[in-house]
């Protein structure tokens, strides 16, 4: 057994771990960090992304003593506040406005990963969004939806939001709109 | 999957780094970015005695220059690669191979070093290493000595480290005026290893190749260089012609594999296609 | 606007309703902050975790199997093999015995003597913590006498192949016929492909895949006294309380099913796995809490894998491209086992191979064949998507056949909108549709002329990328399913869906659904639809689902049926809550309820302005009960079940242009334009994302997916470094539409969109790549569009799926032989 100090969504930890123990493990059972998940063995979904010391990490290809004496950002806090009252993250509520999920558990490691990619590239075409969340698969959304999201939190973040056409998902390249509409 | 149990040692020295394998016994893996190691470890196909950590030492981490030489410091992590302003300046065939390794979240904790000490001949970097004529430097517990890129591939995930050996750092010319490069990956998703890739640099002088570099990943057990292709390139004019008729050798000599992606003669087909593509790009045509 | 207008009146007008808005999802809440209840996040006081040991061997019998020293192995608590569970462990449940002759050669939890493919369960250990469980597995001495694999159809089927199992006499489990003429829904068939002008066939392959869901399997039972409640990630708690208690004995009322948060299926979790019987048997055995939850690669290689047929496709035609006959002989994989649905799936698919097409004749052969892999059931489609895909390639090939436009020949062929409903050869009432209107608009989107005009320019010019342009008009059913219908195909159970709703004393709503959501978003949909019948807001609703004490009765969800079936159930019982609320409205606006009218949540009596009273105000006076008729029970509550009486059938024009690079063989989509109509949209955001996600897996299949076995029956695909799911960069832009022509088999007018965008895309993509290379002599390429493959076949001819190499895909089901089924069976 390690001993380990390590700051987790801003509280610190001490515990004594073996140094086999995965960080994604010691986040999950030992401080019950269960938004973060696992989906693969092989570093390949990126569904247990996290941030440690503020970059974005697989979480299952790190061990938990490497996080030793570190800072690490969990999908659990991202957002500002507690419980109810909390401000989501622009990226958490992005991908909820533009129905960037479905099942939900590729998310956490999504949102980590577009945080990320946020922070280098603030602006980031379609294309470089693909490219920014290629460690990370998701099998419900065909990833359009995740790549407005990731744009229109750009956009919110850039602080030129609002009156963006964009912005309204459905309305965009479907016709579904017009055609509930005209059957109404 | 949880990996077997091993002893974890976390030097911050190169010496300490030294020691710690020394001192690991008979089964010691060196742990440099992990994103290799971790996951083999996982499905424990890999189930190390003792796993010498280097992430803390500093001293393997960054880029420096030396005359007409570039130093990267093992540790260097791929994302490090990304931002060097020396290497963006210099190094731009490595910065192009190393964008197309893996994710960003890999590229952050995945080291220059430790992909090449991997030696994985479906990566990126060695084949862009050997290209580059790279020198690699190894601590021992006798000291240091330097091993040509030629030398260091020995085989399949096999190189020229000894038994208690580090990578410390890896040196490579610096390319600037006159040099054009191009990494030319070919996989089947953004996900999955190449099945062929090309590392070409050329430097032309006038209308004419004055010298070409060309690097194959995974077209054999190690990384090759497309050694008749470079010289079919010398002193040729800068045309798409003689570039294709040059990289129609750029199979030769090569022993690729039949896997699931594909098998060797088509790996060896692409090697052509891909090498006329990288060299072109690199001549600027 | 007047400024003197009375303000009540703006209070009065009904709100804007409910269904068709973008409604975003309430589901989400949870799932983006990571406050979420998987299967695996639950932990018990004294719970125990397994690990299983899985056969390293195809076919062989257990010879030696040690565990004593797992045993010892620390905080492991104890070892099981099948010898121990043999007499408790039953078999697992296949609810499809597709002909009465089936055969079903039973299907154990874990192996007792024989192991029939690689990752079969071998031994469990139950330890303190799940490291010290898998730490143990490498304690445990097991041999295997081998036994020869069987892993390819075609020569499974042949006379002297080494069988799968011993008890059976050959490996063909069960041969199923579908023919038109003796049905007494066609023509015959022979007679219609003597008569022809023009005959084509075509064998196509249709191969393995996994399903893939990101969150692995997870089961989590805890026992108490002589009750059981499992936690599952499962798509069909109720199916499984129903299944398992069959199976192991305990009574149904002792067994509770929770699905949590289940982090998607794609009919993947449409099982009944071993795992979970067996951490049933096990916690009753310890009378503890047990937890396993699969790795990925458990996952890939154990969990049911989908498609894995070999078609032989027939179509005869006038020579003016008139359809005259279809024949259809199948060889489906079962894997080595029947599980729950494996042998329905080619079934299902049976009635969808006409397509849209008004063929006059059809007949449908299919023979299940046992093979040494891991058995195949439901993924995303499941019998559809293969039928499509045979339909919508051999028109193409017609058409190339008959030199003419593939879109001329499906305009002369197919249902015309004035036919509707239509009955189809196979006996299927088509619903409703306008297949001219959806490819005119889907063509629209696209941008065809310009992409047409651009495939000129290219192969005018000998460009090394051609480009091509592919179309899939399909349809598919859906909203499975008419029980008696289910129960004419020897199907197992019912297909009709039910709900209730309670209305709570505040005034808010409870509607308890029988489907079980993972990821569809009916806590979303389901509120929409209860708003508006209640006329209660939005906010005001809560949907629960998935556990089987709460949702006494359900049918789960699959086969694109929830909104079809379950959300038809919610409107039913709905209606029923507003004509009990009615009574008790008339007793308190002191008015005859045959007088009142019911808008926007408010009884009031017609032609008395002012006087009301609210659907929520009934409920608080139903539950002070101080004031109700006579005769009355106090309670606005209701439920109802739902059995449709047809299916739905959603149709749409998919249309794929491809780039290929004929130098490398690389396939990439340029554009990709669909319309879709599924009947009655609820909620556009919903729909445009479950038809973007069945792309993706539609299009995965056509160009990355396969899982792949080498000559000794391992799965050479086990993990995600092998087994392609495309990432972000790996898919394009999808350009979606819809037309909406309603179901006229339930009150939603809905007709299903889960699977729609998954059937139709796979040949649309086929078909654009080998547009793009037909005139280089290419006239078929075998899926997924490897470059490889692409490259072979513009290079060396053939489908480029003929690769001898070691390791290559011989053994998928994907063998290239000209042998069909009459002349194998012979």
């Amino acid at each position: 057994m390690t001993q380990i100090n390590v700051r987790v969504d801003g509280a610190s930890y001490t515990d004594d771990v073996e140094p086999r123990t995965l960080l994604v493990h010691y986040l999950r059972e030992q401080l019950g960090k269960v938004g973060t998940v696992v989906g693969c063995d092989t570093s390949n979904c990126g569904a247990c992304t996290v941030h440690l010391d503020g970059q974005a990490v697989k979480s299952c290809t790190v061990f938990a003593v490497q996080a030793d004496g570190c800072q690490v950002t969990t999908i659990e806090g991202v957002a500002t506040g507690e419980g109810e009252s909390a401000t989501l993250h622009p990226v958490q509520r992005a991908f909820h406005e533009m129905h960037g999920l479905q099942c939900g558990f590729c998310t956490p490691g999504m949102i980590m990963a577009s945080i990320d990619l946020l922070k280098e590239n603030p602006d980031p075409s379609d294309e470089e969004v693909r490219e920014g969340i290629e460690g990370n698969l998701c099998r419900c959304t065909g990833y359009q939806n995740i790549v407005r999201a990731v744009r229109q939190a750009a956009a919110e973040m850039s602080g030129k939001a609002a009156d963006d056409p964009q912005a309204e998902p459905a309305a965009v390249d479907t016709a579904a709109a017009d055609h509930v509409a005209a059957q109404a | 999957m949880i990996p077997a149990p091993f002893a974890y040692a976390r030097p911050s020295t190169i010496e300490e780094a030294l020691q710690a394998i020394a001192d690991g016994g008979e089964d010691v893996k060196v742990l440099a970015g992990g994103q290799s190691l971790i996951p083999v470890m996982r499905l424990r196909l890999a189930a190390p005695e003792t796993l010498v950590d280097l992430t803390r030492v500093a001293e393997l981490r960054g880029v420096r220059e030396d005359g007409d030489m570039l130093v990267i410091g093992a540790m260097t992590t791929h994302a490090d690669v990304l931002t060097d302003p020396l290497l963006a300046q210099y190094g731009q065939l490595i910065v192009q191979a190393t964008e197309t390794v893996a994710d960003r979240q890999v590229r952050r904790r995945g080291t220059f070093g430790g992909a090449l000490a991997h030696a994985d001949p479906a990566g990126d970097l060695p084949a862009v290493a050997l290209a580059l004529d790279a020198e690699f430097v190894l601590a021992g517990p006798g000291g240091r000595r330097t091993v040509p890129a030629a030398e260091f591939f020995v085989d399949y995930l096999t190189t020229a480290l000894e038994e208690g050996e580090l990578l410390v750092e890896i040196r490579v010319p610096k390319l600037g005026e006159g040099w054009g490069v191009r990494y030319e990956k070919f996989n089947r998703v953004v996900q999955a290893w190449s099945i062929v890739a090309v590392a070409a640099a050329v430097r032309r002088e006038g209308g004419r190749i004055a010298e070409a570099r060309i690097g194959l990943t995974n077209m054999g057990p190690t990384p090759l260089r497309a050694s008749a292709t470079e010289a079919a390139l010398v002193g040729v004019d800068v045309s798409l012609e003689t570039v294709t008729a040059a990289a129609a050798q750029a199979a030769e000599g090569t022993s690729p594999s039949n896997d699931l992606n594909a098998q060797a003669d088509y790996r060896q087909h692409l090697a052509q296609v891909l090498t006329r593509r990288a060299v072109a790009a690199a001549a600027g045509l | 606007m007047t400024a003197v207008e009375d303000p009540t009146s703006a209070v009065d007008l009904p709100p804007a309703k409910e269904v068709g808005q973008a409604r975003r999802r309430k589901e989400d809440a949870r799932l983006i902050t990571g406050k979420t209840t998987w299967t695996d996040n639950m932990v018990l006081p004294g719970m125990l975790h397994l690990a299983v040991l899985r056969s390293p061997v195809a076919h062989g019998r257990i010879t030696h199997l040690d565990v004593s020293a797992a045993k010892e192995r620390p905080n492991v608590v104890a070892v099981y093999t099948g010898r121990d569970l043999a007499e408790e462990q039953g078999s697992l449940p296949c609810a499809w015995p597709v002909t009465p002759d089936m055969v079903n050669p039973g299907h154990p939890s874990i192996a007792v003597e024989q192991i029939n493919h690689v990752g079969e369960a071998v031994a469990i250990v139950v330890a303190r913590s799940r490291t010290a469980a898998a730490d143990a597995l490498e304690a445990i001495d097991v041999d295997y006498e081998p036994l020869p694999v069987v892993l390819d159809m075609e020569q499974a089927v042949q006379e002297g192949s080494p069988l799968v199992h011993d008890s059976t006499t050959s490996n063909t489990s069960y041969h199923f016929v579908f023919d038109a003429g003796e049905a007494g829904t066609g023509g015959d068939t022979e007679q219609a492909f003597a008569d022809a002008e023009v005959t084509v066939s075509r064998r196509f392959v249709q191969q393995r895949l996994i399903p893939a869901f990101m969150e692995p399997r997870s089961v989590v039972v805890q026992p108490s006294g002589d009750s059981y409640t499992m936690w599952s990630a499962t798509q069909i708690p109720h199916i499984l309380r129903v299944m398992a208690a069959m199976v192991t004995g305990i009574p149904e009322h002792k067994l509770r099913v929770i699905a949590p948060d289940v982090g998607g299926g794609f009919g993947g979790k449409l099982q009944v796995n071993p795992e979970e019987i067996l951490c049933l048997l096990i916690a009753r055995r310890l009378g503890k809490p047990v937890k396993w939850t699969e790795t990925r690669g458990e996952s890939l290689m154990t969990a049911h894998h989908g498609r894995d047929q070999v078609q032989f496709i027939d179509v005869a035609a006038d020579r003016d491209g008139t359809v005259r006959g279809l024949r259809v002989r199948l060889l489906a994989d079962m894997g080595a086992y029947l599980r729950l649905i494996t042998p329905g799936v080619p079934a299902l698919g049976a009635f969808m191979f006409p397509g849209i097409y008004k063929f006059p004749a059809y007949r449908f052969e299919c023979d299940g064949v046992f093979t040494n892999k891991v058995p195949t059931d439901a993924y995303r489609g499941a019998g559809r998507p293969e039928a499509t895909f045979a339909i919508e390639r051999i028109m193409d090939e017609l058409a190339v056949e008959l030199d003419m436009d593939p879109l001329e020949l499906r305009r002369k062929n197919w249902i015309n909108t004035e036919e509707f409903p239509f009955t189809t050869v196979a006996g299927l009432e088509y619903d409703s549709g306008d297949y001219h209107q959806a490819t005119e608009q889907a063509l629209e989107l696209l941008g065809y002329d310009e992409l047409r005009a651009e495939q000129k320019r290219r192969r005018d010019s000998n460009d090394p990328v051609q480009l091509g342009i592919g179309f899939s008009t399909f349809t598919e059913m859906c909203g499975l399913a008419p029980s008696r219908v289910l129960g004419s195909l020897a199907f197992g159970a019912g297909g009709w869906e039910q709900a209730s709703i309670r209305m709570l004393p505040t005034g808010k709503v409870e509607v308890v659904t029988g489907s079980t959501p993972h990821g569809q978003g009916h806590e979303t949909a389901w509120s929409q639809i209860v708003a508006d019948e209640l006329g209660v807001p939005f906010e005001d609703v809560e949907v629960l689902h998935g556990d089987t004490a709460i949702s006494s009765r359900g049918l789960d969800t699959y086969g694109s049926r929830s909104l079809v079936v379950g959300g038809t159930a919610v409107v039913k019982a709905a209606e029923k809550v507003v004509e009990k609320a009615r009574v008790i409205a008339a007793h308190l606006l002191e008015a005859n309820a045959d007088d009142l009218e019911f808008t926007g949540g408010k009884f009031t009596v017609r032609g008395t302005p002012g006087a009301g009273v609210g659907i929520q105000e009934v409920a608080l006076a139903i539950f002070a009960a101080h004031d109700y008729p006579e005769g009355v029970e106090p309670t606005i509550d209701a439920e109802a079940t739902f059995d449709p009486e047809n299916f739905s059938f959603p149709h749409g024009t998919h249309i794929c242009a491809m780039e290929i690079d004929t130098e490398t063989g690389f396939a990439k989509i340029r554009k990709y334009a669909c319309v879709d109509d599924v009947g009655t949209i609820v909620n556009p955001l919903i729909v445009e994302g479950q038809v973007h996600g069945g792309l993706a897996q539609g299009i995965a299949q056509a160009m990355y997916e396969e899982a792949i076995y080498d000559a000794e029956g391992n799965l050479t695909t086990g993990s995600f470094v092998d087994y392609l799911v495309p990432a972000a960069s790996d898919l394009p832009h999808f350009d979606t539409g819809n037309t909406v022509h309603v179901a006229t088999s339930n009150p939603l007018g809905a007709k299903g969109v889960g699977e729609a965008g998954c059937i139709a895309s796979t040949p649309a993509v086929v078909n654009a790549a080998l547009d793009a290379v037909r005139h280089l002599g290419v006239t078929d390429i075998r899926m997924p569009l490897t470059p490889e493959r692409v490259w072979r076949a513009i290079h060396a001819g053939g489908d480029g799926g003929d690769r001898a190499a070691q390791g290559s895909n011989a053994y998928g089901g994907a063998r290239t032989t000209e042998s069909g089924i009459q002349e194998a069976a012979q």
